[in-house]
């Protein structure tokens, strides 16, 4: 905008350095270019819909796998989130209406901010990663829930948890070879049944994963007798009761969506310090794929947006802008506020409604 | 021009027979769809005639030459003629919409009594389970009698299409999908795979048989005691061709998307994590259960798991059958 | 014919008002290589774009070749099934992606857009360049897939079909996300200067109807393309890292891949379709000499079509289980588009009735188009009724339905519009007669092709098939042949537009007699195209244009009385 052009323009009028040739009026140019960021916002509200669309369908059909899901999510760190982002869009607002009225100081000052914030959630986001990454609490193929995750979620209650279940303990500190290939083979017999041979399979799931792990069969007798889960979640992760566990038996496991769950007596689960009563849901890996597919575009966004802030001040800083042109400040401004209003969507979505 | 006079003259004889158009009408909904197909030709020919009739005769009459001129001043709107040919084609689509739909209906509901037989769609094969467990290549059915068929794939998206029955449904995986039919005399009609799947998506076919009344479940009860009627070799050439292994496995020696049959038995093959295996009985085993275990080197590993799938008589049969092909 | 005011001003004939003005022509000014690869000129932008569309169109043509050859024996014909399915994808893809989509907004919306509208350029020229920079990057992805392994999904990427197959799935899937982003810009582009730089006096209704037709366009274009562009990053994302949301394996739902993917791809359809009509009613009202009939029912027929085409995504997708609830709305609201597009083809013949229709080569374009999008929209009957849809869905009838409505309607618009704006953009006249010729030919050669598709399809011939059941025989031979005559067709087109660029006659400012702005100015317009605010009037109001024998061309001449 600083730049002439070579191609335009017949009839060097005088006019300011930042008004282009072929608008006829500063005016016409700032609505011009403000229409053009309103249309651009719409298609960033349309690229996140998919998403948002993926949501409501996968919700609407498996609520059970987001009520569960979201309980991993922290609330804590999502709400301080949600205010370091509210607060952004306060100076990221002001920065507007200072430009307005020609104090540059000010202006740079609360862009900075706005940026600093940014960076800020972005920190936070990187802690909420890495435990989700640490815990294995990650998108379908790489969902694999670990056995230290459960210390670090639950402390010393989990523990106490492991302890008690000790077959299952043993199954997580080994994760043996063999019960991974044993899981794998029972995913894969669900697979071609489908949901609706459900009870079928779960035999070839509970007796493949007995016939895998030695030690498991002893503390959870095949899978006939009882219930059974069809996560890979383990025992401590879960923090399923102990008590509980000996009356209901969970048996298969698998890595796979599709291994199927016999509706049975409620196990008990103990989930960032939440209670959780019924079976463990299916595919709960899908709530953890949209998790990170709409945090994550959302993420990248707000690196853009962290970018477009400083280009703002680096243009402020060279006295581009004035009380007469500030079009690329409001502009900027506005993509900041949409990054914002996404996340206020997404925060509620994700970690609230369960 | 002349293909459409041909066309029309086709439509006209429409009957069960094949016509210019359409296959011939082998089910008990063909001829439902068939007069849609036709009410929607017809009414299309007519506005296809008008329109293209007036473009050229204005395009002629009109035409700009010497000595021509029209009053410079036309009218360039008219209310009553556009409300005319916005309403009366709105009028026109309702029937076209509502024969469409309620043909639909009556090709989607299967009706209560319906024979039940189960399909199994993968890369590049079908398959058809009886009511008693026997799997055929070929979908077998009594004649004058509703069919169910619920299907299911292995891996990718089929879709199952009888032309002569207009019968189509894609088959997804993860899901049963449901397709019925009725036919209506004795004979035999090609299958299609319609969405695409792949190399041999255009290979994937098989055939309908519709036996005569009385004569399907002699059949079925013949077909289904091969194990014990046949050598095993015989059992197991039987099995290769219904159950898909010919759709990848050759039997002369010619490479298709596996290695091929000839000659394997006892030969050394290079799997692809770099170690050697002989052609033994449980390597075959092995592979049938398990195929992504030991893939051999330069060959994908694209074959499903037949677990739960064969019975051990029929692996162990396959097995002899494989022996036989020195 | 009657003029009688005999003195001829410069601009009349054409040109410029001496050779030093003709240095303004946008073409020779600036020079230089490097001016044009940084042009922010709408006008350059826009052959810079009908540059690549045209190759675009070139190779995805010569995939069409090797297809109908392959075809022409079942089996083994010239290449082999796995060949062959990446032929289709890509022909598919660049066709769709590559050239049909931006083939008219962007290459010749571009150059006619701020012309028709009276602007000196588009309103951010900057992010105009940025596009065809990312049509560029967007193009080398998708053609990289060809060298780097091939795509074999088909244009529509279902899964788990393409998350599981081997190939360049992700590099051609990168492609379309970025060509997205480049539609993207242009629609957006599209709109704000139709929005805000309208000239005084040019009114929405003053508006020439290609201009209601390309915002209708623009408006698609940046509603529906994010859709595809996060579809196309959960593909990849699914295929990189396992994400598993339209994996059934992995619990996944593959038909929500289709409705995401049609959410964007029935749009797309009519972001094709609709600038082809727009172009049309200019043509149709030019070449009869008489005033568009209809002009608000035109108008608003195209902003019904751009609503009413993100309505009826689930067509595609009757067989594939969706609810029966759902594939009865979506039939029902399929029928309601063919409303609009029969009040446009209707009122296109009410504006041909009692006129003075000049046959040249834009006007036989127009009327194929009448014959060829007649059969490709009645034929969309067909597919809307559920019943006959399930027949005849993945079959040769589809493949020949949407030939129809895209090459009979959009490529056939193309040509029209490229021949109707040819001399403007490079001040040179092509062969006539060849002209006439190579529309009769590409007429003849389309037919050939496609009518024996719709027989075979209906006959159950399924498409995307490498191998087919000998009965079809007859039929893809008939088609090839087509084919091949097209193809004669096309290089004939080539050649004569070629041969005008070198040793073409001067082009006259205003050859068909149009009443748009863009025949308001010199052909080829000077690079600021407007000295002053052009004057607004009717677009379609031919009263006071005259033939010129002198000129070759028309002359405008005020009513007794004026200058």
């Amino acid at each position: 905008m600083g730049k002439k052009h070579s191609s335009d323009g017949a009839g060097h009028a005088e006019h300011p350095k930042w008004m282009q040739h072929h608008f006829d009026t500063p005016s016409q140019q700032f609505a011009s270019s403000k229409m053009g960021m309103w249309l651009f916002l719409a298609t960033e509200v349309l690229l996140f819909a998919g998403l948002f669309c993926a949501y409501a369908v996968y919700r609407a059909n498996h609520m059970e796998m987001f009520v569960f899901g979201h309980q991993f999510l922290d609330v804590k760190w999502g709400a301080i989130n949600t205010c370091v982002l509210l607060f952004s869009s306060l100076t990221a607002a002001w920065s507007v209406r200072a430009a307005q009225v020609g104090q540059k100081t000010l202006m740079i000052v609360l862009l900075f901010l706005t940026m600093c914030c940014g960076g800020g959630f972005m920190a936070i986001k990187y802690v909420e990663y890495s435990h989700k990454i640490h815990d294995g609490l990650l998108w379908g193929t790489q969902y694999k829930p670990t056995g230290h995750a459960a210390e670090v979620i639950h402390g010393e209650e989990a523990h106490a948890a492991g302890d008690l279940g000790g077959a299952h303990g043993r199954v997580d500190a080994g994760h043996t070879e063999a019960e991974q290939v044993a899981a794998i083979e029972a995913a894969h017999g669900a697979k071609a049944a489908g949901d609706a041979k459900a009870a079928g399979d779960a035999h070839t799931a509970g007796d493949a994963h007995a016939a895998g792990d030695g030690n498991a069969t002893t503390a959870a007798p095949p899978a006939e007798a009882g219930a059974m889960h069809a996560t890979e979640l383990p025992a401590d992760v879960l923090a399923i009761d102990a008590a509980e566990r000996s009356a209901t038996q969970p048996a298969a496991i698998g890595p796979r969506g599709l291994v199927p769950v016999a509706e049975t007596d409620a196990a008990h689960a103990e989930a960032g310090g939440h209670h959780w009563e019924g079976p463990i849901p299916d595919n709960v890996h899908i709530f953890f794929g949209i998790y990170f597919g709409m945090t994550g575009l959302h993420g990248i966004h707000v690196l853009i947006g962290m970018i477009i802030l400083g280009w703002l001040i680096y243009r402020a800083l060279k006295n581009d802008f004035s009380p007469e042109y500030f079009t690329p400040v409001d502009l900027g401004v506005l993509y900041w506020h949409l990054v914002d209003l996404i996340w206020i969507f997404l925060f509620p979505l994700l970690y609230l409604i369960g | 021009m002349g293909a459409l006079l041909i066309a029309l003259a086709g439509l006209a004889l429409a009957g069960k027979e094949k016509t210019f158009w359409l296959p011939k009408q082998s089910s008990t909904i063909a001829a439902e769809i068939d007069w849609v197909w036709g009410f929607i030709f017809w009414l299309s020919a007519i506005f296809f005639v008008i329109i293209v009739g007036l473009t050229i005769l204005f395009a002629i009459q009109y035409r700009a030459r010497p000595g021509y001129a029209t009053a410079r001043k036309h009218s360039s709107h008219n209310m009553t003629l556009e409300l005319t040919w916005t309403i009366i084609p709105s009028l026109l689509i309702i029937p076209i919409f509502w024969f469409g739909f309620k043909a639909y209906l009556d090709m989607t509901v299967p009706p209560a009594n319906s024979y039940e037989i189960g399909v199994t769609a993968q890369r590049w094969a079908w398959m058809f389970t009886y009511p008693n467990g026997y799997v055929d290549e070929n979908l077998h059915v009594p004649v004058d009698r509703p069919v169910k068929l619920v299907m299911q794939s292995e891996d990718v998206i089929h879709s199952f299409f009888v032309p002569n029955f207009r019968v189509k449904r894609d088959i997804v995986p993860g899901r049963y999908n449901i397709a019925w039919f009725e036919a209506t005399e004795a004979g035999e009609h090609v299958i299609f795979c319609t969405e695409y799947c792949g190399t041999g998506h255009s290979d994937m076919l098989s055939k309908v048989v519709v036996h005569p009344a009385g004569e399907f479940e002699p059949w079925l009860e013949d077909a289904s005691n091969f194990l014990d009627k046949l050598a095993p070799a015989e059992a197991g050439a039987m099995l290769y061709n219904m159950r898909g292994c010919k759709q990848c496995h050759t039997v002369d020696g010619t490479i298709r998307i596996g290695p091929s049959f000839k000659g394997a038995w006892g030969a050394e093959h290079a799997l692809s994590d770099g170690s050697k295996v002989t052609v033994e009985e449980n390597y075959v085993r092995q592979s049938i259960l398990d195929p992504a275990s030991q893939v051999v080197a330069g060959y994908d590993a694209v074959m499903p798991t037949y677990k739960g799938r064969l019975k051990d008589q029929e692996i162990t049969a396959i097995i002899a059958y494989i022996k036989s092909l020195q | 014919m009657n003029v009688t005011d005999t003195s001829i001003t410069p601009a009349d004939l054409g040109g410029y008002a001496s050779r030093e003005a003709e240095s303004e022509n946008f073409l020779s000014y600036p020079k230089g290589i490097l001016s044009w690869l940084v042009t922010l000129d709408h006008k350059r932008i826009g052959i810079l774009y009908l540059i690549c569309i045209l190759t675009a169109f070139f190779i995805g043509g010569m995939f069409a070749l090797l297809i109908r050859t392959e075809l022409l024996t079942p089996g083994p014909t010239i290449v082999d099934a796995d060949t062959y399915n990446q032929l289709f994808t890509l022909h598919g893809a660049i066709m769709i992606f590559l050239f049909i989509i931006p083939g008219i907004p962007a290459a010749l919306g571009n150059f006619a857009l701020p012309l028709m509208l009276g602007a000196k350029d588009v309103a951010f020229p900057r992010l105009n360049l940025t596009s065809w920079y990312l049509w560029l990057i967007g193009a080398a992805f998708t053609v990289f897939s060809l060298v780097n392994g091939g795509a074999d999904t088909g244009w529509t990427f279902y899964t788990p079909y393409s998350t599981q197959t081997d190939g360049a799935i992700i590099s051609i899937t990168m492609g379309v996300f970025i060509l997205g982003f480049s539609s993207i810009l242009t629609g957006l582009n599209f709109l704000v200067t139709i929005h805000r730089l309208r000239p005084p006096g040019m009114t929405w209704f003053k508006m020439p109807l290609f201009l209601w037709a390309i915002y209708g366009t623009a408006i698609m274009q940046v509603l529906a393309t994010p859709v595809i562009g996060i579809t196309m990053l959960l593909l990849i994302v699914e295929r990189t890292l396992g994400f598993g949301i339209f994996d059934p394996a992995l619990g996944g739902d593959p038909v929500l891949f289709q409705h995401f993917f049609w959410f964007y791809s029935h749009p797309a359809v009519y972001i094709m379709i609709l600038p082809a009509l727009g172009i049309m009613s200019e043509i149709f009202s030019v070449f009869s000499r008489k005033h568009i009939f209809g002009y608000k029912f035109i108008a608003f027929s195209s902003i019904v079509l751009a609503i009413l085409s993100f309505l009826v995504w689930g067509h595609h997708m009757f067989p594939s289980g969706q609810s029966q609830l759902a594939n009865f709305v979506f039939s029902a609201l399929t029928f309601t588009v063919s409303i609009p597009t029969a009040i446009k083809m209707f009122n296109w013949l009410a504006t041909m009735y009692k006129g003075e229709i000049v046959l040249k080569t834009p006007m036989l374009y127009a009327l194929s188009f009448m014959f060829l999008f007649g059969i490709g929209g009645l034929t969309g009957l067909f597919l809307g009724a559920l019943a006959v849809d399930i027949h005849l869905h993945d079959t040769y009838f589809v493949v020949a339905h949407f030939h129809y409505v895209m090459f009979g309607g959009t490529v056939i618009a193309f040509l029209a519009g490229l021949h109707y704006w040819w001399p403007k953009v490079f001040g040179r006249m092509y062969n006539e007669t060849l002209g006439r010729i190579g529309a009769a030919i590409i007429f003849v050669g389309f037919n050939m092709t496609f009518l024996s598709q719709f027989v075979m399809g209906s006959q159950g011939m399924p498409r995307r098939y490498y191998n087919y059941l000998d009965e079809y025989t007859i039929y893809h031979h008939i088609s090839t042949g087509g084919s091949y005559l097209m193809a004669v067709g096309f290089f004939l087109i080539a050649g004569y537009l070629l041969h005008s660029l070198l040793k073409g006659k001067r082009a006259p400012a205003n050859p068909w007699g149009g009443n748009t702005l863009e025949w308001h100015v010199p052909s080829p317009p000077p690079y600021y195209n407007f000295k002053e605010a052009p004057r607004v009037g009717d677009p379609y109001d031919f009263s006071e244009i005259h033939w010129d024998e002198r000129i070759e061309g028309y002359v405008f001449r005020k009513a007794e009385g004026s200058a």
